[in-house]
């Protein structure tokens, strides 16, 4: 069956400098893919630099891969046709970090929600695009008098990156795209967000990509999650696996480096990279090799494969080299998304009849 | 014992012609020397502002209303500007969180290190202030060939403790970071962090750690303060805090953080912090706080001792109110306000069954 949203084994390389010899590989083969019927959360992991806000860009078509695809329902993103193009850009949304700069300050909140209403005349009335902009606020917890007739700054951080929320959900799209959907909003306002997010999936079966530096919130949120680590997957699948008893080296320093909110649950010590890594800096081998503390000789050979750890896991690492291998482009089959509560050879047929 | 730094009913006032602003509005607290003092707070607490107050760096329309910030016995609100000018970096430094952008990208480590030194009328060697940087940068856990590059050659982390090395070059007995990690990864906010504890180890000093984040505040704090609409609401040993908050909003920061360890359901805050300009009456926290009664909307809470070491401002401590009932289960019945207001509140009452 075609995927909703497809991608195919990509990479995007940024170069600069005067001679464009500088290379940076902001994303290195990935593949993924996103299933209309079977909506999951899948989060999307690392520090700056690692690639996941280019992934982000790449699946929204903001960027072109230099290798590989991005498919919307079988049509590379590339070359979609007018009634293609339309229904990725319905069906397919994003959320940003920033709530502030996707506003226009000098326009009412109502505006932000009337014009794709507009756009793609998702109301035949204004009465009822009125009731459409209830019926949406309401979904994501805002209160129409708290939020219509005013302007952006107005609003709370919180509520304002609800309303963004909002007019992606009124689209009634497929996949949201959400980047950082929270780092800017304070602590007691950041929980009212991820709810309406969560909710997306459960109430609508929205699939999500939640992109994000903070692993916590990603572990309160998702199905799946992929840590990215200098453009290349250092580990993926269930989240609570992953988080609970991380295996790749990186996902263990992600994890011990959090600061627990627990005055008796004191920090680890960084672990010191092993005496070959700091030797070997440099070298074509594994990308986390010159801080890794187990780096051994496999590691300088090459870049590790995909060695999977158990049927909704894998990890590219050499420490598990006994492990069967699985190829990049095959990392979907561990992202189970909402197989936990119903057997995806179950849930297709079901989600399909429904629409 | 005399603290080293002593806040008294501090107001610092905004005056904008939208209305006057009260960023910090009677504010006391103190730090003791060697201390690691925690200053939590959601963005528009008033927290970066105690900050600038006690560097006397509040800039119009922003100004100092009243109170004393008495410093190693010194009041700094009577010295001029002049005297002022020589306590910054040589008795309280500050680190903010975009500190890595105050170092001029093309002028070398080690020159910006000996302007500091000299505005300061530090008069060294060039072999003194070399090796004393070199000590300093090794006390931050860079290498001393740092001292030699341009800051643009540096990543943020390391730029940010380049900032923690010139922070305590004339070994200040204060040091003010304000959300010093908050640009950082996770994995560089740890070093950073660390570092700040080092340096606050090595030199004894005094260090206001001031954030949102409170598995920081967990890991770094003694004791911590806890700001909300321009006020200090709780304060306390960062244990007891943590355990057991007594003011509701400190509890509410608490149930709303998202934990490693079990998924669970998000508990929802209702409304949000209240506009700079227009503080509630009475109890500032009272439009979002589960627990309200009559009292609240009109008077303000006094701020005090409500267990060992602990202050909180808050009307649930009074003696005439029967706590038991309160903290147990949702604010009394009869209040109309919360029935108009909480109606659909997430925020379950906290068992506190411990409590009694």
């Amino acid at each position: 069956m075609t995927a909703l949203l497809e991608a195919d084994d990509i990479t995007k390389v940024f170069s600069s400098g005067v001679s464009r010899r500088a290379v940076t590989v902001a994303l290195r083969d990935f593949s993924f893919r996103i299933d209309a019927t079977r909506p999951s959360i899948t989060g999307v992991v690392g520090e700056s630099g690692s690639g996941k806000s280019t992934m982000a860009r790449l699946l929204l078509g903001l960027e072109t891969p230099t290798k590989g695809a991005v498919r919307f329902r079988g049509a590379d993103l590339r070359h979609l046709s007018g009634g293609q193009r339309r229904d990725f850009r319905r069906e397919v949304q994003a959320v940003f970090q920033d709530p502030f700069e996707s506003f226009n300050s000098f326009y009412k909140v109502d505006h932000m929600l009337e014009v794709p209403i507009r756009k793609f005349k998702l109301a035949r009335s204004a009465g009822e695009a009125r009731q459409l902009i209830l019926k949406t606020l309401k979904a994501v917890g805002l209160r129409a008098e708290e939020t219509l007739g005013r302007f952006p700054h107005q609003l709370s951080g919180g509520q304002r990156q609800r309303v963004m929320v909002a007019r992606a959900l009124l689209l009634n799209p497929k996949l949201i795209v959400a980047d950082e959907p929270v780092s800017m909003i304070d602590a007691s306002l950041r929980a009212t967000v991820l709810a309406a997010l969560r909710n997306l999936r459960d109430e609508f079966g929205i699939s999500l990509i939640y992109i994000t530096h903070d692993l916590t919130t990603a572990f309160q949120i998702c199905d799946d999650i992929i840590v990215l680590y200098r453009g290349y997957v250092a580990e993926a699948g269930d989240v609570t696996q992953v988080v609970k008893d991380p295996k790749h080296p990186y996902t263990q320093l992600l994890v011990s480096s959090i600061p627990r909110p627990d005055p008796d649950r004191q920090w680890a010590e960084e672990p010191q990279p092993s005496a070959l890594a700091a030797q070997t800096r440099g070298d074509p081998g594994c990308l986390f090799m010159a801080r890794c503390p187990h780096a051994f000789e496999p590691c300088v050979q090459s870049i590790p494969p995909l060695f999977r750890l158990s049927k909704r896991r894998a990890a590219t690492c050499y420490l598990y080299q006994d492990q069967p291998t699985l190829a990049l482009s095959e990392m979907d089959e561990l992202l189970a998304g909402a197989a936990e509560e119903a057997p995806p050879q179950a849930s297709v047929p079901v989600a399909d009849a429904a629409r | 014992m005399t603290s080293l730094l002593e806040v008294k009913d501090l107001r610092v006032y905004y005056h904008t012609p939208g209305g006057t602003v009260k960023a910090v509005d009677d504010v006391t607290f103190d730090v003791q020397a060697g201390e690691r003092f925690g200053l939590i707070g959601e963005s528009g607490s008033g927290k970066s502002t105690i900050a600038l107050a006690i560097m006397r760096l509040i800039r119009p329309p922003g100004r100092i209303e009243s109170g004393e910030i008495w410093l190693d016995g010194e009041n700094l609100l009577t010295l001029d500007e002049e005297e002022m000018r020589r306590r910054r970096l040589a008795s309280v430094a500050l680190v903010t969180q975009g500190a890595m952008n105050s170092l001029n990208p093309v002028i070398r480590i080690r020159q910006q290190y000996a302007d500091g030194l000299n505005s300061h009328g530090v008069d060294v060697s060039a072999d003194e202030a070399r090796t004393r940087l070199a000590d300093l940068l090794v006390r931050v856990g860079l290498k001393p060939e740092v001292a030699d590059v341009y800051p643009h050659q540096l990543s943020g982390g390391m730029k940010q403790r380049v900032c923690m090395a010139f922070a305590m070059s004339l070994r200040p007995s204060l040091i003010i970071a304000d959300e010093p990690t908050s640009a950082l990864d996770v994995v560089v906010q740890r070093q950073v962090v660390q570092t700040l504890r080092q340096v606050q180890e090595d030199l004894n000093a005094a260090v206001i750690l001031i954030g949102h984040d409170m598995g920081l505040m967990a890991q770094f704090a003694g004791r911590v303060g806890v700001m909300y609409a321009g006020k200090l609401v709780e304060e306390g040993p960062v244990r007891a805090i943590f355990r057991r908050p007594e003011h509701p909003y400190t509890r509410i920061l608490m149930e709303s953080l998202p934990s490693l360890d079990e998924k669970e359901v998000l508990a929802v805050v209702k409304g949000a912090p209240p506009s700079a300009q227009d503080r509630p009456a009475g109890c500032v926290f009272h439009p979002r706080c589960p627990f309200v009664m009559d009292i609240c909307l009109r008077e303000e809470p006094v701020f005090r001792e409500v267990a060992p070491a602990q202050m909180a401002a808050c009307h649930l401590h009074n003696d005439n109110i029967h706590k038991e009932n309160l903290l147990h289960e949702n604010a009394p019945k009869e209040n109309v306000y919360n029935q108009v207001h909480n109606q659909d509140a997430a925020v379950s009452a906290p068992a506190r069954e411990a409590k009694s």
